[in-house]
């Protein structure tokens, strides 16, 4: 069952449509992962949904009731927003966390049972009586979010929520909070920058770029087979390149890009004009440019390396790959572990091969 | 020199006589200006909420208006006040002049762009997300003002000891339309005026050394509050 809908939202500034979602639904217990570059639109959204944004048109139905601007209180005493930033109250952690409960007109007996339950579930109980402002940037977080769960709200907007942490702290947060999430069945919009983010904590994720909703569905789908080149670059597909299908072989849809032949599998029409999509973790990157053992992998391409980059516990090796006759094609990316990189001593100007599967392909209609 | 160490000397034992006279200009003192501060903060946070947060046509004219009434000349105030409530001008049929309430009105002419241009400061200096957070925690509109008003509590002290200052220190207006009636309308600076220029020097300080600790212990008292907010923070 559908928690909540939105129809035909759009929202302009200076007479420009700065958000147009012309459906968005969420289904009870659900948490939806909202993505997108920075000035997307996700936090135009997050207000939208929590009736805050004055400029925004559409139609809003919760529990399948149509939201009026006179239910707006009503409604927003049904949900709770969680900020990037914690924006805590000049007060003690418990007042901070009872803040909402006591918007509500709550009985004392009960707002202290729900503070102190949330502080416990939040892992700072022995914060209650300190002052708000003398909180960690972590801790800050966690007060932050057990004033949003002691509402024991319908909904939870989070917006960013750990946007602003260091990377242990985020790490340690994202983890109790995604158990928590599924502890507690609680239907969530979380909107976040960070795929990694929304992989663990989305049951669906929705996609927002330039204003529009541009895809939603699966994690696995939106990542695996994003529904346009703009989608394609943001959720980390490294390599999108104009080509044309020429041809099908074997099932696998022959794709002329940059001078080179490529095989893929997709659903295209010879002649048609495509993205070609390709991830660096799914590039297999070889020492030399003899001829490489039999395998499955239907890509082999030559290259030499542009580009060395350390990205964390692994390096990202840019390969200017070349055509048949020698000539430059295109660059593509790889991924490879530091000590792989060391052991095949890759350097810029080195000669390598690299292969990949045509399933590791994406083509989509351009 | 003697002048001055005879006016000081005489002073004190005025401070200390209890002089009738001299109580019931401090009492009257600390009412106009009380009453014109309180009127003030009532008229000047709602106003200053409105244009801290309101976007509405006009908003930074108003703002800009306020802020000049902010150095307001209290004599230009007085003359304003006195030219309406003359016998002959627009409220002249009220019959205020040289009364308390004519004293109170020009007063709170002083105060009120103080205390609403800093309140608008005040409010202005919290994060604007405060409100939709608030918002967004179930908060109606007044229990988020409130307690955004609660979060700016310290400048806001600031704001009310600022508009005191203002009014329990001017004479202009409270001379023009008080008229320093004895009994009536003198209050300590009107009095400081009157005793001054008669030659009554050790009256005049004795006066000043009042007005000064009146201040002082108002705002004492304000700044008292604003730090125990400081420390319990």
């Amino acid at each position: 069952m559908n928690l909540l809908e939105i129809h035909d939202l759009t929202v302009q500034r200076g007479g420009k449509t700065v958000l147009n979602v012309p459906h968005l639904n969420l289904r009870s217990g659900e948490t939806l992962a909202v993505i997108g570059p920075n000035g997307a639109g996700k936090s135009t959204l997050m207000l939208s949904i929590a009736q805050l944004l004055d400029g925004a048109q559409g139609e809003f139905h919760f529990r399948g009731e149509r939201l009026r601007p006179r239910d707006a209180l009503t409604f927003r005493r049904r949900i709770a927003l969680v900020l990037q930033n914690p924006l805590l109250l000049d007060a003690s952690v418990f007042d901070n966390v009872a803040v909402g409960l006591r918007f509500r007109r709550l009985p004392k007996d009960e707002i202290r049972r729900r503070v102190d339950f949330w502080l416990d579930r939040l892992g700072i109980a022995h914060l209650r009586d300190r002052a708000a402002h003398h909180l960690s940037g972590g801790e800050a977080q966690r007060a932050n979010l057990a004033r949003a769960l002691a509402i024991e709200p319908d909904l939870l907007l989070l917006d960013e929520p750990f946007g602003a942490l260091d990377a242990p702290t985020h790490a340690r947060l994202l983890d109790d909070f995604h158990t928590l999430l599924s502890d507690t069945n609680i239907s969530a919009v979380f909107v976040t920058h960070d795929q990694d983010e929304a992989l663990l904590m989305g049951d669906r994720v929705a996609v927002i770029i330039a204003g529009e909703l541009r895809q939603i569905g699966t994690p696995e789908a939106v990542f695996n087979t994003p529904a346009d080149a703009d989608v394609a670059a943001f959720v980390g597909v490294d390599a999108v390149l104009p080509g044309m299908v020429t041809g099908f072989e074997n099932g696998c849809a022959l794709v002329e890009t940059g001078g080179l032949q490529l095989e893929a599998v997709g659903n295209a029409a010879p002649g048609q004009d495509v993205w070609f999509c390709l991830r660096p973790e799914d590039v297999t990157l070889w020492a030399g440019s003899g001829d490489l053992p039999l395998s499955s992998a239907r890509n082999q391409l030559q290259g030499r390396v542009a580009r060395l980059q350390r990205q964390g516990p692994v390096v990202r090796v840019e390969v200017a790959c070349a055509t048949p006759t020698g000539e430059y094609a295109c660059t593509l990316a790889a991924f490879v572990t530091r000590p792989s990189a060391l052991e095949m001593g890759l350097a810029v100007g080195k000669s390598v091969s690299l292969t990949f599967k045509a399933s590791a392909v994406h083509l989509l209609p351009r | 020199m003697e002048l001055i160490i005879n006016g000081i000397v005489n002073a004190i034992k005025l401070l200390f006589s209890g002089d009738p006279e001299v109580l019931q200009i401090t009492f009257l003192s600390l009412k106009v200006s009380g009453i014109a501060t309180g009127l003030s903060l009532l008229v000047g946070l709602p106003l200053g909420t409105v244009l801290a947060f309101g976007q509405f046509r006009g908003r930074e004219f108003w703002l800009s208006l306020i802020n000049t009434g902010m150095a307001l000349p209290p004599v230009v105030v007085g003359l304003g006040v006195s030219l309406t409530l003359w016998r002959s001008g627009p409220l002249g049929t009220l019959s205020l002049m040289y009364t308390q309430t004519a004293m109170v009105i020009a007063q709170f002419i002083i105060a009120a762009p103080v205390v609403t241009g800093l309140t608008v400061a005040a409010l202005q200096q919290l994060d604007p997300r405060l409100h939709l957070q608030l918002l967004g925690l179930g908060a109606s509109r007044w229990q988020s003002i409130w307690l955004l008003w609660r979060e700016a509590r310290l400048p806001l002290l600031a704001a009310l000891m600022a508009g005191f200052g203002a009014v329990i220190s001017e004479v202009g207006a409270s001379m023009m339309v008080g008229g320093n009636l004895r009994y009536h309308t003198r209050v300590l600076t009107t009095a400081i005026v009157l005793e001054n220029s008669k030659g009554n020097f050790d009256i005049a300080i004795a006066l000043s050394v009042i007005l000064l600790g009146l201040a002082y212990a108002v705002t004492l008292g304000l700044t008292w509050a604003q730090q125990r907010s400081v420390r319990r923070g």
